[in-house]
C-alpha cells in the first residue's frame, strides 16, 4: 500500500471505491459535499483516500470508478480554485472537466516520486487556465524522456507524499500576511515584481526530495 | 553538463504560478528542460499550488457533470516515444516548427542572424545566431532581458556562459556579451522591453537600427 494505512485498504482500492459509490457517497449529488462525506467517513487529515493508488488504477486499468472518485474529490476544488482566480462559474466548470479529462488521457505521465496527485492536477489546471483566460499556450519543460518509472520504489512515493503534507502544514503556520501574498500569487493576482517580495517559502525539504528523484531518474537512464 | 547561471528564484516562482508573459514562460521552460536544479525548484513551487488546490473551498459541479465527462472519455494517449535530443529544447519546437534546421534566420548585420518567435505581445522572444568573436547586438536595452545559451558560448565581464546557462540583465546594466571561439553561439533572448524595430519598417532601416 502506498500511503497511510486506512481501514478501507483491507479491500482493493477499486473495490473500496465501488463500495462507496454504491452507498451514494461518491455520487454526483454529493459533488461539492465531499468535505462532509469525508468527515463522516473519517477521511480527514491523516486518513486520506489513497489518490496515488487511484491514479495507478486509472493509468493501468482505465478504471472508471477510480476516475469518478478523483473527479468527485478534485473537480469541485478546481472549480473553487478557478473562481477564486477570477474565472466565471461556467468557465471554471468547463475548465475543471477539461482538467479531469486530461488526467485520464495523461495518467501515464504522473510521477508520484515527484508530485502529489493534487500538485499534478494543479499544474494541469494552471495551464488550462492560461489557455482559456489568455488564449495563449504555456510552454512546458521537456518531459524527462525516460520517466516516470512504471513501478517506482514505494518508499520514494511515500516520502514524497509525506513531504507534500508537511509542506501544507508549514504553509498553514506562516504569518497571515505572508500566506495571503502566496495565495494571491497562485490565484493569479500578483505581477512578477510583486512575486519577488515573497520570501521564506518552506520549500527546502520537498525541493531536495524532488532533486534526488530527478537524479535517480537520470541515473537509471544511463 | 554543469550549468552555473540560473534565473532568479522569484522568476521560477512566477513561472510556476502562471504569472509570466508567454516569452518568459518559453525561456524558463527551455532552461528547466536543461537544468535539473531549476526543475526541482519549479516542481516544489508547483507543490505549493497543489497544497492550495487541495485546501481550496470547493464549489459544486453541475448535475450530470461527471456523467458527461465520463461519457466523453476516450482511450488514453499512448506515451510519446522518446525524442532524439537536438539543439533546441522541446518547448521551442512548436515556435520554430522543428529543431535548429527549421529556424528561419534573417541577417541583422555583422554576420549575426535572428529569428523572432511568435509569442504574445507583452514580451518578445528571438533566437540569435552569432559568429565567434562578434558581440551580441544591442544589450543596452530597457526592461528585463534573459538570454539562454543553446549552442556555443559567450563571455561577458569575465563570466562564461555555455549551453544551459541563463544570463539575467535589467535595464541598469550595460554589458557586451561576445560570442566565444568555436561554433556559432546560438541563444534564446527574451525581453519585456519593446523591440526597437517593428515588422513594417523597411529592411534597410532595420539593418541600421539593429535589433
Amino acid at each position: 500500500m502506498l500511503a497511510q494505512v486506512t481501514p478501507l485498504e483491507t479491500q482493493t482500492p477499486a473495490a473500496a471505491v465501488i463500495g462507496r459509490s454504491a452507498q451514494g457517497l461518491y455520487g454526483v449529488e454529493m459533488a461539492g459535499k465531499m468535505g462532509v462525506a469525508n468527515e463522516k467517513l473519517g477521511f480527514d487529515a491523516g486518513q486520506q483516500t489513497d489518490w496515488v493508488q487511484m491514479m495507478v488504477l486509472v493509468r493501468d486499468h482505465q478504471d472508471r470508478s477510480a476516475f469518478a472518485a478523483l473527479f468527485n474529490h478534485f473537480a469541485p476544488r478546481i472549480k473553487g480554485f478557478l473562481i477564486k482566480s477570477g474565472a466565471d462559474a461556467a468557465m471554471a466548470e468547463e475548465c475543471a472537466q477539461d482538467v479531469l479529462t486530461t488526467l485520464w488521457n495523461k495518467a501515464g505521465q504522473f510521477d508520484p516520486t515527484r508530485a502529489s496527485v493534487a500538485t499534478w492536477i494543479f499544474t494541469i489546471a494552471r495551464n488550462r487556465r492560461i489557455d482559456m483566460l489568455r488564449r495563449q499556450r504555456r510552454p512546458e519543460p521537456e518531459e524527462l524522456t525516460w520517466g516516470p518509472e512504471p513501478e517506482p520504489d514505494q518508499a520514494d512515493v511515500i516520502a514524497l507524499q509525506q513531504d507534500s503534507e508537511n509542506l501544507s502544514a508549514a504553509l498553514a503556520k506562516l504569518p497571515d500576511a505572508q500566506r495571503d501574498l502566496i495565495e494571491k500569487a497562485y490565484f493569479g493576482d500578483l505581477s512578477q515584481s510583486e512575486i519577488a517580495r515573497i520570501t521564506g517559502l518552506p520549500l527546502g525539504t520537498i525541493k531536495s526530495r524532488i532533486r534526488l528523484a530527478l537524479d535517480r531518474l537520470r541515473h537509471a537512464m544511463q | 553538463m554543469t550549468i552555473k547561471h540560473h534565473p532568479q528564484e522569484a522568476t521560477l516562482l512566477a513561472y510556476a504560478t502562471g504569472n509570466l508573459p508567454e516569452a518568459f514562460n518559453l525561456i524558463i521552460a527551455a532552461h528547466v528542460s536543461l537544468c535539473d536544479d531549476c526543475r526541482a525548484v519549479v516542481e516544489s513551487c508547483d507543490a505549493v499550488g497543489g497544497s492550495l488546490l487541495e485546501n481550496a473551498a470547493d464549489v459544486a459541479m453541475c448535475a450530470e457533470s461527471l456523467e458527461r465527462t465520463m461519457a466523453a472519455l476516450d482511450t488514453p494517449q499512448a506515451p510519446r516515444p522518446p525524442r532524439t535530443p537536438g539543439i533546441l529544447p522541446a518547448p521551442l519546437h512548436p515556435y520554430v516548427g522543428g529543431d535548429l534546421d527549421a529556424v528561419k534566420w534573417r541577417p541583422v548585420g555583422m554576420g549575426v542572424k535572428q529569428a523572432i518567435l511568435p509569442t504574445s505581445s507583452e514580451a518578445s522572444a528571438r533566437l540569435l545566431r552569432i559568429p565567434a568573436g562578434v558581440a551580441i547586438p544591442d544589450h543596452s536595452h530597457e526592461g528585463n532581458e534573459l538570454t539562454l545559451v543553446l549552442q556555443g558560448a559567450f563571455a561577458d565581464e569575465g563570466d562564461h556562459f555555455a549551453r544551459g546557462d541563463l544570463e539575467v540583465a535589467d535595464g541598469e546594466v550595460t554589458h557586451t556579451p561576445v560570442a566565444a571561439p568555436g561554433a556559432d553561439c546560438i541563444c534564446l533572448a527574451v525581453t519585456d522591453a519593446p523591440l526597437t524595430f517593428k515588422g513594417w519598417l523597411p529592411r534597410v532601416v532595420q539593418r541600421f537600427v539593429g535589433i
